[in-house]
């Protein structure tokens, strides 16, 4: 089926299904939301005014049956950055999108009144939708009800509350193949989806196959890479574990921003460590692997059980925990559990919003390590939009204003995650140049700085940490725009059959003759694209910074400040 | 000469998270240790000393913590 542009008009609630323009054939995923907001979105405009738009699209091998490939990234100018915006997660909806031939969502302007709507998308529809019966609902309610409606074979993609209160950090949420839930989680996208007052989409299922060019050559070239992917020892780690294997490693690096970014290890550490987490995942028969969309070889996600054996939460990532955990100093994994299912379901930020209770603690809101007082607010003051719910679901930038407090690890007014750019230099160079705010998937230094993948560059030392950042941002740039887990790049990173099997299954898919540096050049047009976008925004080079405590203040147990300068970090751009 | 030997995920299994080892003076480095625990050096992604990255010929001084994890990521 041909690929269409799904367009839909909230200020005079109309709809159209568009040709893609020849500019964006080529593109998907994160490369194509980049370029139709870069395109169609007025840089200094309002986040939540009537000229932002949100764009959602599958990667360029979504809905194929390439390993790994059901990523869906949805873009727009960010409420909570001012920059230009990029979340992917898994779940069904890409792969159900790009099935149903829509290349991009495209949705613009904002109703008058007060109505809420929801949208329904079909391989040759998408309708809009008045809504009442789930407005002030959570998305696990929203997930149940559209199965009610329709059946549990539609896709979702939702806000909670904290997006229709337009939380600066809430998330846009997709349904998982258990109908559970994964995250566009950072940057206030969920807050966006909100202001065009826009509940949920649903997405029928079809039997519609996308198109593949060479059919032969894709099958042999998805072999290979899928071969790649499950023999990567680090893949089979990830299954097993988690993503919050990394507690303990970061942790004994000295990396594991602890107490609101005061030290560098966490004593608690082991109580929150992945080997702890899935010791009790296997007690509680829980599952230990699970996959966030079909296809996926990796299964880094988990069913994670509450003591009685029920359901807690899913997709219990290493940031969240390190966040809630480390980071506020709450050493019960079953306090984190609760927070992340109570983020998951009102539909916020768990790393912004982990990292803006650190900085309340340190206000002296509450108590360090007071795991249930942080589930109480996140339950009776976030999800109920008390007015200190809505100054920490407005973010640790937000709560540092508000309170005063000045150690607020945060850029472009984005929480810094999980590693410490003090002890881990080459991810703060990620952390300042992001186009995004602080984002450590936008280039994961970690892997050559920590973990020993694609070589090795000393954490500690300022040498070579630019070129390592601009290289892996480049490449992030056009993994993000295939639809492919990032977790690909462990195996792509050291496996020299993975990466040029990924070019063979796009060339094949589209009938195409791309060559690994042009996809090397794609990363490149796409940042380059996402940072014109934030100087016309009214960015400077002097936004590209660390807040000064990091270059003041030595953390433990290194000793040692950030000091890499802001003459050598603008040589980033230099490419 | 006392190590403490720190071992991470699927290597605890079957030895231990955390022990004293107290090494010969003809086995002064990681490698020594690993082979002593029967991990196979190929399955070894990360070796620290000290909270420092190491690698695995570096000579051990009395009181090191010695830390050892197999190829493992996240993000």
């Amino acid at each position: 089926m041909a690929d269409k542009i799904f367009r839909v008009n909230m200020t005079d609630l109309t709809t159209s299904i568009e040709d893609v323009p020849a500019d964006w054939a080529g593109l998907g995923g994160r490369g194509l939301t980049s370029t139709i907001v870069a395109a169609e979105v007025e840089p200094t405009c309002h986040p939540l005014g009537h000229r932002n738009k949100i764009i959602i699209a599958p990667g360029m091998l979504s809905g194929t049956v390439a390993a790994n490939s059901g990523r869906i990234s949805i873009g727009a100018k960010s409420p909570l950055t001012g920059t230009i915006k990029e979340a992917n997660a898994g779940g069904t909806a890409a792969q159900m999108l790009a099935k149903s031939g829509c290349k991009a969502l495209i949705i613009e302007g904002l109703p008058k009144g007060d109505s809420w709507y929801n949208l329904h998308l079909t391989a040759d529809s998408i309708t809009i939708n008045k809504e009442t019966e789930l407005i002030g609902k959570g998305n696990f309610a929203v997930i149940d009800a559209v199965a009610d409606r329709l059946n549990d074979k539609h896709g979702v993609i939702s806000i909670g509350q904290a997006g229709e209160m337009k939380l600066l950090s809430a998330n846009i949420s997709i349904k998982d193949p258990d109908s559970n839930l994964r995250s566009c989680g950072r940057g206030g996208l969920g807050a966006v989806l909100g202001s065009k007052r826009i509940k949920f989409i649903s997405i029928a299922p079809t039997d519609a196959k996308v198109d593949i060019a060479n059919q032969e050559a894709f099958t042999a070239a998805n072999r290979t890479f899928t071969k790649a992917l499950v023999d990567n020892p680090i893949s089979q780690a990830l299954g097993q574990y988690g993503t919050n294997v990394l507690v303990n490693i970061i942790n004994e690096s000295g990396g594991l921003p602890t107490r609101n970014f005061t030290s560098g290890q966490f004593d608690g550490h082991e109580a929150i460590s992945g080997e702890t987490m899935y010791d009790t995942i296997v007690e509680r028969e829980g599952k230990p692997k699970h996959n966030c969309h079909k296809g996926c070889v990796i299964q880094c996600s988990q069913i994670y059980n509450d003591v009685n054996k029920a359901y807690k939460t899913s997709g219990f990532e290493y940031e969240s925990i390190w966040a809630m955990g480390a980071d506020c100093c709450v050493d019960n994994l079953d306090h984190i559990a609760e927070a992340d299912h109570l983020m998951d379901d009102m539909g916020i930020d768990s790393i912004e919003t982990s990292v803006a209770m650190a900085v309340a603690m340190e206000a002296g809101v509450l108590d360090f390590g007071d795991g249930a007082e942080v589930c109480r607010i996140l339950k009776e003051e976030v999800a109920n939009g008390t007015p200190l719910g809505h100054i920490i679901g407005c973010g640790a930038g937000n709560v540092g204003r508000t309170f005063g407090v000045t150690r607020v690890p945060v850029v472009k007014n984005q929480a810094i995650p999980a590693y410490d750019p003090r002890a881990i230099k080459g991810i703060g160079i990620t952390y300042c140049t992001s186009t995004q705010g602080a984002d450590h998937t936008m280039g994961y230094t970690i892997a050559t700085n920590i973990l020993g993948v694609g070589g090795s560059v000393d954490p500690l030392s300022k040498e070579g940490q630019i070129e390592l950042s601009r290289n892996l941002q480049i490449a992030t740039a056009a993994i993000d725009s295939t639809g492919m887990c990032l977790f690909i790049a462990f195996a792509a990173l050291d496996d020299e059959k993975c990466l040029p099997a990924l070019v063979d299954m796009l060339n094949a898919r589209f009938g195409i003759n791309l060559t690994a540096d042009d996809v090397t050049s794609l990363g490149s047009t796409i940042l380059k694209t996402e940072h014109d976008f934030n100087l016309a925004a009214g960015f400077t080079n002097k936004d590209d910074r660390l807040p000064e405590f990091f270059s003041e203040e030595p953390i433990a147990p290194h000793n040692v400040v950030w000091d890499i300068s802001g003459e050598e970090i603008d040589t980033f751009w230099d490419f | 000469m006392e190590v403490t030997v720190k071992l991470f995920a699927y290597f605890r299994d079957g030895r231990f998270k955390e022990a004293a080892s107290t090494l010969s003076d003809e086995e002064t480095t990681p490698r020594n240790v690993i082979e002593s625990l029967a991990i196979d050096m190929d399955d070894v992604g990360v070796i620290m000393v000290n909270n420092r990255h190491a690698a695995a010929d570096y000579r051990l001084h009395n009181n090191d913590v010695l830390a050892i994890f197999p190829r493992i990521g996240g993000g």
